[in-house]
């Protein structure tokens, strides 16, 4: 008997072994990755790299201005679009939450989530840049604008449906038409977590290269047309990551290392805003 | 005076069916985007539909010159990239999820590992898939030399290794929440028992979890499955299908999304364009599928 407590005893402790060290096994390839990146990228990060645009093969210097430019219009663009649609879809689905249409929507939203974003690029693709025969910045903005609006809707809705009823309530009583309710109450009370849904999908979108390939496609010139091909940053690192040139693999790592920032800041801002005012997203 | 008031009450309510209308326009708006993605896949996969029929899913020979499409070579190396990926991912992830759901809830190492672990989706897909370019596949092609396999470095075993580490935080966030949802009661009655603690996950938490755990599973699935860049660069894009199985799983394949990729932008005639646009189609059909019994597997768990 006794024996036997022991070994179940033993083959507890020695399971939570095996779990704990497998739990934090996972997060070595992530740091090893991080570090890989940040040396790398660190040393080719100056003034002079930010400023301009890559050098051709075999001339020094160089930098991502182009794509550090272009990866921030396209996103700025991409957010100006999705940012009305998501927001009014999210407060319509918060608000009507057992009608047909919410349903389907919601099920729209599910399946948006999970459409591979090297589709939605082909979808874009046949939209835009085929009638207009030539890609286009804009065509990539809008891209990056579908794959953004599931999570800026997803995140509306949970923190507008975790407002308590009675402030919608009162404001209502008071005779306060129904729009001036949502745009003066609802939305300034969930504001945080709207703003951390937004800033969670631009984290997502800005590191996002297969809608780009066929949209914005890229352009080794400074461009600030909407109109006009775009270099973006998650794009420069793919064109340069499998040229041969080392040159070009030194503004490859660089351009990782300003993208990995960027990711990581807005993910940080974003955690911390949702602690701050205790969201679930 | 009283004139005044009404007309400005009449306005207001002018404004208020204007904006709830507004509300159901971009509601609609969203299902009308799905439906067109749809139809755009489906009106512009018709002329491949229709010269190569049912047959382009199991034809071998890819071969655009020739205007020849067969899908297999894509569709195996899609399936077998996510279905390692996924083998490799489940030890891991189960793991979070029973350490951050049952073992350590709650404190900073639980905090600080839970928001490591979902760092890791955070990371760009293009930036796994460089440091996998220039990190990972030296390795693999020494370790390639050394078990006497042809040493490509790059390829489908790269690509699954790069993608099963990127698809664990899918699974796990969610087997975190579902596994922290189980109720105290039934757990404490198995210690009651005197059950140990591996006794209590093995026969009351993990079959109480079992069809949540498989929903994020299936998500995990659905991500490997679409998963484009890192994939690109790490597979090494051949449209041939190898011959031996040990060629199969260390030789270059590749999938779907990584034809799409790296050939969209070449096609120059209309079947050869259709042909990708068909792949895309069955890509989105796959990942909507699953993407959706997942979703409604995880609705009714926590409804329950």
């Amino acid at each position: 008997m006794e024996a036997r407590l022991k070994i179940r005893n033993t083959k507890s402790l020695l399971f939570k072994g095996l779990i704990v060290f497998l739990a934090f096994l996972i997060t070595i390839p992530l740091i090893v990755v991080l570090l890989y990146i940040i040396k790398q990228g660190v040393m080719q990060v100056n003034w002079h790299f930010l400023t301009h645009v890559p050098a051709p093969v075999g001339e020094p210097g160089g930098g991502i201005a182009n794509a550090l430019v272009g990866s921030i219009l396209m996103v700025a663009v991409a957010t100006i679009i999705a940012i009305p649609v998501g927001i009014l879809s999210g407060i319509y689905l918060s608000e009507n939450p057992s009608t047909k249409l919410a349903y389907y929507s919601g099920l729209c939203v599910d399946i948006l989530q999970g459409v591979p974003s090297i589709v939605i690029g082909i979808v874009v693709y046949l939209w835009i840049v085929k009638p207009a025969g030539t890609f286009s910045a804009i065509s990539g903005s809008v891209a990056l604008a579908i794959m953004m609006l599931p999570i800026v809707i997803r995140s509306t809705e949970q923190t507008l449906r975790l407002l308590p009823p009675s402030l919608k309530e009162a404001a209502l009583s008071l005779g306060v038409p129904y729009h001036r309710v949502i745009i003066k109450v609802i939305v300034p009370c969930g504001f945080s977590g709207i703003l951390s849904g937004i800033m969670l999908s631009v984290a997502r979108i800005i590191g996002e290269t297969a809608p780009l390939l066929f949209t914005a496609l890229g352009n080794s010139f400074l461009s600030y047309s909407m109109k006009k091909p775009m270099e973006s940053l998650p794009h420069l690192i793919y064109t340069y990551a499998t040229s041969p040139y080392d040159d070009w693999h030194n503004l490859a790592w660089g351009a990782s290392f300003i993208l990995l920032m960027f990711v990581l800041i807005l993910n940080i801002v974003t955690k911390l805003i949702t602690r701050k005012w205790n969201i679930q997203l | 005076m009283k004139n005044k008031r009404l007309d400005l009450s009449y306005s207001q309510m002018k404004w208020e069916t204007m904006f709830r209308k507004l509300l159901i326009f971009m509601a609609a708006l969203l299902v009308l985007v799905i439906i067109g993605i749809l139809i755009t896949l489906i009106i512009e996969s018709v002329p491949s539909i229709k010269a190569l029929g049912i047959k382009f899913l199991w034809s071998k020979t890819w071969d655009p010159v020739q205007n020849i499409y067969g899908a297999l070579p894509f569709l195996i190396g899609t399936l077998l990239t996510s279905f390692i990926a996924l083998i490799l991912s489940l030890p891991f992830s189960y793991s979070v999820s029973i350490y951050l759901g049952e073992y350590n809830p709650k404190g900073w190492l639980s905090n600080l590992l839970k928001n490591t672990i979902e760092l890791i989706a955070a990371v760009p897909s293009i930036i796994y898939g460089f440091w996998g370019l220039f990190v990972l596949v030296p390795v693999i092609r020494a370790i390639e030399m050394k078990i006497g396999v042809a040493p490509y470095g790059i390829g489908i075993t790269t690509a699954s290794l790069v993608l099963a580490v990127m698809i664990i935080p899918y699974a796990a966030s969610l087997g975190i929440t579902l596994i922290r949802m189980v109720p105290a009661s039934l757990k404490e009655g198995a210690y009651a028992l005197g059950a140990t603690r591996f006794e209590v996950i093995r026969s009351v938490i993990l079959p109480y979890t079992r069809t949540g755990l498989f929903a994020g599973v299936l998500l995990s699935l659905g991500r490997a499955l679409g998963e484009t860049m890192a994939v690109t660069m790490l597979i090494g894009n051949t449209t041939s299908i190898a011959g031996t199985f040990k060629d199969l799983l260390f030789g270059p394949g590749n999938t779907m999304a990584s034809v799409i990729a790296n050939e969209f932008t070449e096609a120059d005639h209309t079947e050869y364009l259709s042909a990708l646009v068909e792949l895309g189609l069955v890509l989105f059909f796959v990942t909507v599928i699953i993407n959706l019994i997942g979703k409604r597997i995880i609705t009714r768990f926590t409804q329950h």
